[in-house]
Parts: structure tokens; C-alpha cells; sequence
């Protein structure tokens, strides 16, 4: 029996499935989103061949379910923070497409103002806060989220309980700053849960090249303590099925979490990549169980919630969107030197800061 | 004889090296299988196994850490950071640990340890894969820190680094890694560590600079009236400073002018600029002037070109101190 059937056969069983509960439209919202995800970075691949992009970039095809998944099992207000391959945490977080396509196309109407990037994702009223370089820097930053929350709710009594996703790939395990988050989040009682996008590549290297107990990541939550967990992050309803009680105890009980969320990227490591490290037959094995073609089956085939009609009405919406994004994108103005190269540095900058130039404020932020 | 890239004429080094030195091992993230992010160390593996050109997980402070562990124990490692921007990690290591391991132990344990780190802006990269923090290194006493700008200078100055007792940056240009060749012969030579290079020599401008930048000087030179004649210097290395290199030349010109990528403020051209006051003040013609990127964070893409210091504005600064 392939997974697939077997998936399929666990969810007829079993109709208290946190999924099962949910509408048609919430269903159906999680498709649109990841198509529109995939049919975005296939036109970032695009647009980055075309040198309409520069620098690195990083696309998401094959991850989809994961990020809106999981943002879909989150309150709008949770803060969210990830590391570079940050376009589909973006947009499944309700990032404006024209804003993310601009950023990667340098444009001031991005969302961090056409100066950072493919990797400079932030959407501050969507409670997303990047986007980071440095693989495994933003962990200790999603603990800081965290406690800020806890803080607020406990300490200046405001605000309900809030849980913070971090995410992180697999090479970021082998980062110290990993270590040392989950040693606090654990000690401190800090409500973040640690998603591990493990895609099973760092780069070149797989993940049993990389880090210890690969087969089992869940003892690395043991180590400190935490809640631990392995989800298949392919299936969409499954992801839900069982992060989203993780996510309400670790919200209720204020406690962290450390997820072992099964993935893969279809494309290489970044636009250069000659991906000698795999093979072609084991990516187009993992493309059997394509997310999007799981979730439109059981959409379409056992909910019987949307028609092969209505998945084309799905397809052409999104490639309107993209299409929109793209010509905002292009259209829109590169930063101005003047007004860009120093601002956004300091928020009250002293004269003097600088001896050759004065800082200025420049554009606002086209997201705030 | 071969004529040969930066990136060639490196791979060329730790060759030879590894060659000639059991103890000499290649560490870092996707070194082996996989070539390195800009190929440099491509073929290694093959040639010397896994043993010696190590492939090891993502984790900087890992890598520098054990490095200078293998250094102390009899080794003679070659690190590699992807990106100067990941020196982040390991800043601790090669800080608080490389730097000062012989001083702690008051000379007892040295660390010959060689850091490779691809460095500086203008391939597109967004921040943190674009930044010139050779000031920073050159600030911690314990370290030395050497660019080369040619594919030449590159090979002898690793082979120095690498039989170095003390730990070495060494940063590359990644810039020009591919920009052009130049014939690196293949049998061994060194360049001294601590030594700078006339490039090109004249009489009325000292013009000093490092790296990528050594490049876009010998443009600037180019756009400047054929009677202004430019003596042009090569650090090599940032630090230890040759300084008499620059003197003597500034004692022949009376006038100097610093050309590098980082930003201006307390960056490595300061430090030359005082340097300079101190021995030439009576042979200075002119203000010391420095042409340096912004006080701010690499931008990307659009705007990267802005920051980096031009070829017009080198030819301005230089043109601007003659005239003084
Ligand atoms: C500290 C640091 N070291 C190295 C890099 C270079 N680098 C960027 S992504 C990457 C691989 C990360 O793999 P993983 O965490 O699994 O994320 P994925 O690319 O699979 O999403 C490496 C080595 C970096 N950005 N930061
Ligand atoms: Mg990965």
C-alpha cells in the first residue's frame, strides 16, 4: 500500500480528527495558499534567470504545506520568525506578493524596502519578523519573542497567551544557538515551538552527514527537556491533525516544543546549485506525494468540497495574483540613493553618528 | 606556468601544501563532497579523502573551535567560513580563543591555524555576504590578517599562512576570485607575511588599498591625467602593517590617499591615516584622504553599487589630493 493510501484510509477512520472539524473554506483557503506559493516561486525561479533578481534566493517548492500548515494552526497575532528560505512564510502569513516580489527585486516598495532581499522577509503588522541570514541565529531570538509574550500576558497582565513559531532547517540544528534556545526555552517555560524544516539537505549535505540521531530528532527535545515531536509534513491534514494540539498546550501550558516536521525541496539548495548530492530518482519520488495534489485530491475526492473546475478557477486566480505581483514589481521605483543608503540604521541617531553623512529617515516602511 | 584564476591559484596552495605537509587539513561546510560555495576547494576530497579534507556540520563555532584544537594538538588546519558574515558564530573561538591561546598560556601553546574566508561586496550578495571586517581582526591582537589582489600573491601568501606558527585570516576577494588570470607558477614560492607590493610606481600620489579594491584603483589610475603619475600599493597584508612600505613612498609624494570597501568610520584606513601623520608630518603635502564605503550596512542589489567605493570616486580623491 503506498503512504498515500494509507493516509487516506487513517482519515476515513477516524472522524475526530482535528481536520475533520474544519469548514470547507478554511480547506480550501490552505489550497489556494499553497498554490499560490508554488506558482510564485516557479516565477521567482523565472524572474531570477531573467536578472530581474539578484543576490541569493531561495525558493520553497515542495515545503508549501508546511508553512501554511502551520500558520494555519496559529492565532494571527502569534509572532512568527524563520531563517532565509522565507517566501512562503511570507505569503502564508498574509504578505502583501507584490511586497515580497518587489524585496527580492530590489524595489523600495518591498517589504524591507528593495535593500535586503530574497531573505529579508518582514511583515511587522503580520507579526512576522523575518527572515535572517545566519542559519540558526533566529532561535534564540524566537525564544526572546516568546518571553516578551509570556511576559506581557503574565507579568503586565496584557494580552492573551501567545505561542511563537520559530523555524529553522535541518543544517541549523548543528548551530550552538539552537542548543542554548531550547536549553532556555525549556527552563523558562517559554512558549515557542521550534519547527525543524527537515528537507533532509544543508546545502550538500544530507542530514546524516550533518547531525547526530537524524532518525530520530526528537531526542535532541529530550535533551532539554521539551516536548518532541515527528510530523509528516506533506500531508496538510495530518500537520494539522497533530501540531495543532502541540500548539494549544504549549499556548495553554506555556511550554516549548520541538518539532521534527518531515520535508522536501524539490529545487536546489539556492539558484546555483548543481545538487550532486541526490539523485534525480529520489526527487521525483518524493513528488508522488506532492502536498498540493494531496490536498486537492481529498479536497475534490473525499470532502467532495471543490470541483476539478473550481481547482482551475484556484490556478487562474493565483497566476492573476503572481501576475499582479510581478508587474508591481517591475514597475515600482529602485530605492533612492540619497534617501536610502543611510536611513533605517539608527532610530535616533545622534549628528556625529556618522562623520561623512548625516543619517536620514528615508521611505517609510511600505508594510507599516 | 599556468595561467590561472584566484580561486585556481588557491586551489593550487592547499595542493601543494597537502602535498608536501601531512599535518595540513581542509575543514568546512561542504569543502569536500561538494567543492566549497565557490569551488575553491574543488577536487580536494577526491584527491586527499575524507580524513583530510574534512566536510563538516553547519556551525561555525564548531569549526573554528576544533580547528584551533587540532592547531594546539600538531596540526596544521585550513578553516573555511562561506561568507565573512559568518565569522559571526565563531567570532568567540577565534577571538577569545586563537588570538590569545599563546598569551594565555604565556608562549607555551601556539596556534597555526589559517582561516579562509571569502570576503567583500559586488557579486549581488544581500548583507552578511557582502561586508569588509578585515578592521575588526586587525583590532585583536594575536591575529594576522592577509587579502591578496592577484592570483600570484594569493598562492604564495596561503603557503605562508598555512606554515605560519600563529593563526592567520586570510581573506579573499570574492570579487575577483574569477576576474582574471595571471600566470602562478607551479613551483613552490612564498610571499612574506607582513610585506606590501609597489604595483605601480610614481611620483606625485601614494595610493594605498587592499583586496578587490587594489583592482578599481588601477582603473581609477587609468581615468587621471597622463602627467599625474601614481605610486600604487598593495598591502598583502592588513596586518602586520608595512608600514616603511608606505612611508618611504609618502616621503617621495608628500601625498596619500586610503581606498578600501569598509565602512569609513574606525576602519583599517584610520589606523594607516595616523600611522602616516606620525612618520611623514613633514613630508605631507596634503590632508591623508580616504575614499571608503558608508557608514551603514551593505544594501543589496540596486543600491550595492552606491556603496562600494567607484572607480570615479577613487579618481576624484586621488585627482582632489594632487591638487591640494
Ligand atoms: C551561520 C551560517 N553558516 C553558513 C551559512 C550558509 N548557508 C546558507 S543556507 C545553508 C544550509 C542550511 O540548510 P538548512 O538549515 O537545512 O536549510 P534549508 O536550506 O534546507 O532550508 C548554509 C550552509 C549561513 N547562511 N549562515
Ligand atoms: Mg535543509
Amino acid at each position: 500500500m503506498s503512504t498515500a493510501t494509507a493516509d487516506k484510509d487513517a482519515r476515513t477512520k477516524s472522524r475526530k480528527r482535528p481536520s475533520a472539524e474544519l469548514p470547507d473554506k478554511t480547506l480550501v483557503g490552505w489550497l489556494r495558499d499553497m498554490m499560490l506559493i508554488r506558482e510564485f516561486e516557479i516565477r521567482t525561479m523565472q524572474a531570477y534567470s531573467n536578472a530581474k533578481i539578484g543576490g541569493f534566493c531561495h525558493v520553497y517548492i515542495g515545503q508549501e504545506a508546511l508553512a501554511v500548515g502551520t500558520i494555519g494552526s496559529v492565532n494571527p497575532d502569534d509572532p512568527v520568525i524563520t531563517a532565509y528560505r522565507d517566501h512562503g512564510h511570507a505569503l502564508a502569513r498574509g504578505m502583501d506578493p507584490g511586497a515580497c516580489m518587489a524585496e527580492m527585486y530590489g524595489k523600495i516598495t518591498g517589504c524591507a524596502k528593495g535593500k535586503g532581499g530574497s531573505m529579508h522577509m518582514f511583515d511587522k503588522p503580520n507579526h512576522l519578523y523575518g527572515g535572517h541570514g545566519i542559519v540558526g541565529a533566529q532561535t534564540p531570538l524566537g525564544a526572546g519573542l516568546a518571553f516578551a509574550a509570556k511576559y506581557e500576558h503574565e507579568v503586565m497582565g496584557k494580552g492573551g497567551k501567545k505561542v511563537a513559531l520559530c523555524y529553522l532547517g535541518d543544517g541549523a540544528l548543528n548551530q550552538g544557538a539552537l542548543h542554548e534556545a531550547m536549553n532556555l526555552a525549556g527552563l523558562m517555560g517559554l512558549p515557542v515551538i521550534y519547527i525543524v524544516e527537515n528537507n533532509g539537505y544543508s546545502m550538500g549535505t544530507s542530514i546524516g552527514r550533518g547531525t547526530t540521531m537524524s532518525e530520530d530528532l526528537t531526542k535532541k527535545a529530550d535533551a532539554y527537556g521539551i516536548l518532541g515531536a515527528t510530523i509528516d509534513g506533506m500531508d496538510i491534514l495530518n500537520l494539522y491533525d497533530h501540531f495543532k494540539p502541540i500548539v494549544d498546550t504549549c499556548r495553554e501550558e506555556s511550554r516549548p516544543a520541538f518539532i521534527d516536521m518531515k520535508t522536501y525541496r524539490y529545487h536546489g539548495h539556492s539558484m546555483s546549485d548543481p545538487q550532486k548530492y541526490r539523485t534525480k530518482d529520489e526527487v521525483e519520488g518524493v513528488k508522488q506525494r506532492d502536498s498540493i495534489e494531496l490536498l486537492a485530491a481529498y479536497l475534490m475526492d473525499d470532502r467532495k468540497a471543490i470541483t476539478e473546475d473550481d481547482r482551475k478557477a484556484i490556478d487562474k486566480e493565483v497566476k492573476a495574483i503572481v501576475r499582479d505581483a510581478m508587474k508591481f514589481a517591475e514597475e515600482s521605483p529602485v530605492p533612492d540613493v540619497d534617501a536610502e543608503l543611510y536611513s533605517d540604521v539608527y532610530v535616533n541617531p545622534s549628528p556625529g553618528c556618522s562623520p561623512i553623512r548625516e543619517y536620514v529617515k528615508g521611505a517609510k516602511n511600505p508594510l507599516l | 606556468m599556468a595561467n590561472l584564476t584566484l580561486v585556481q591559484a588557491i586551489n593550487l596552495a592547499l595542493v601543494q601544501e597537502m602535498e608536501a605537509d601531512e599535518r595540513v587539513m581542509v575543514l568546512g561546510e561542504d569543502v569536500g563532497k561538494n567543492g566549497g560555495v565557490f569551488r575553491v576547494t574543488e577536487g580536494l576530497q577526491e584527491r586527499f579523502g575524507e580524513d583530510r579534507v574534512v566536510d563538516t556540520p553547519l556551525a561555525e563555532s564548531g569549526i573554528m573551535g576544533s580547528s584551533i584544537g587540532l592547531a594546539v594538538g600538531g596540526m596544521r588546519p585550513v578553516a573555511e567560513i562561506q561568507f565573512e558574515g559568518f565569522l559571526g558564530p565563531a567570532y568567540d573561538q577565534l577571538v577569545n580563543h586563537a588570538a590569545r591561546y599563546r598569551t594565555r598560556s604565556r608562549g607555551a601553546v601556539t596556534v597555526p591555524l589559517t582561516v579562509r574566508v571569502p570576503v567583500g561586496g559586488g557579486i549581488h550578495a544581500p548583507e552578511l555576504h557582502s561586508d569588509s571586517p578585515e578592521a575588526i581582526y586587525a583590532h585583536t591582537p594575536g591575529l594576522k590578517v592577509v587579502m591578496p589582489a592577484s592570483p600570484y600573491d594569493a598562492k604564495g601568501l596561503l603557503i605562508s599562512a598555512i606554515r605560519d606558527p600563529d593563526p592567520v585570516i586570510y581573506f579573499e576577494p570574492k570579487r575577483i576570485y574569477r576576474a582574471f588570470r595571471e600566470e602562478v607558477p607551479e613551483d613552490e614560492y612564498t610571499i612574506p607575511i607582513g610585506k606590501a607590493k609597489v604595483v605601480e610606481e610614481g611620483e606625485h600620489v601614494t595610493v594605498v588599498s587592499w583586496g578587490a579594491m587594489v583592482v578599481d584603483c588601477l582603473k581609477a589610475m587609468d581615468e587621471l591625467p597622463e602627467d599625474l603619475s601614481v605610486e600604487l600599493i598593495d598591502l598583502r597584508t592588513i596586518y602586520p602593517l608595512d608600514i616603511d612600505c608606505i612611508v618611504e613612498s609618502v616621503k617621495k609624494t608628500g601625498r596619500c590617499v586610503v581606498v578600501h570597501e569598509a565602512p569609513k568610520t574606525a576602519g583599517y584606513g584610520a589606523e594607516i591615516t595616523a600611522q602616516v601623520m606620525e612618520h611623514c608630518f613633514l613630508h605631507l603635502e596634503a590632508p591623508v584622504q580616504r575614499v571608503a564605503g558608508f557608514d551603514t550596512f551593505m544594501p543589496y542589489y540596486k543600491l550595492e553599487l552606491e556603496y562600494l567605493p567607484s572607480v570615479e570616486r577613487i579618481a576624484e580623491a586621488i585627482g582632489a589630493c594632487a591638487a591640494y
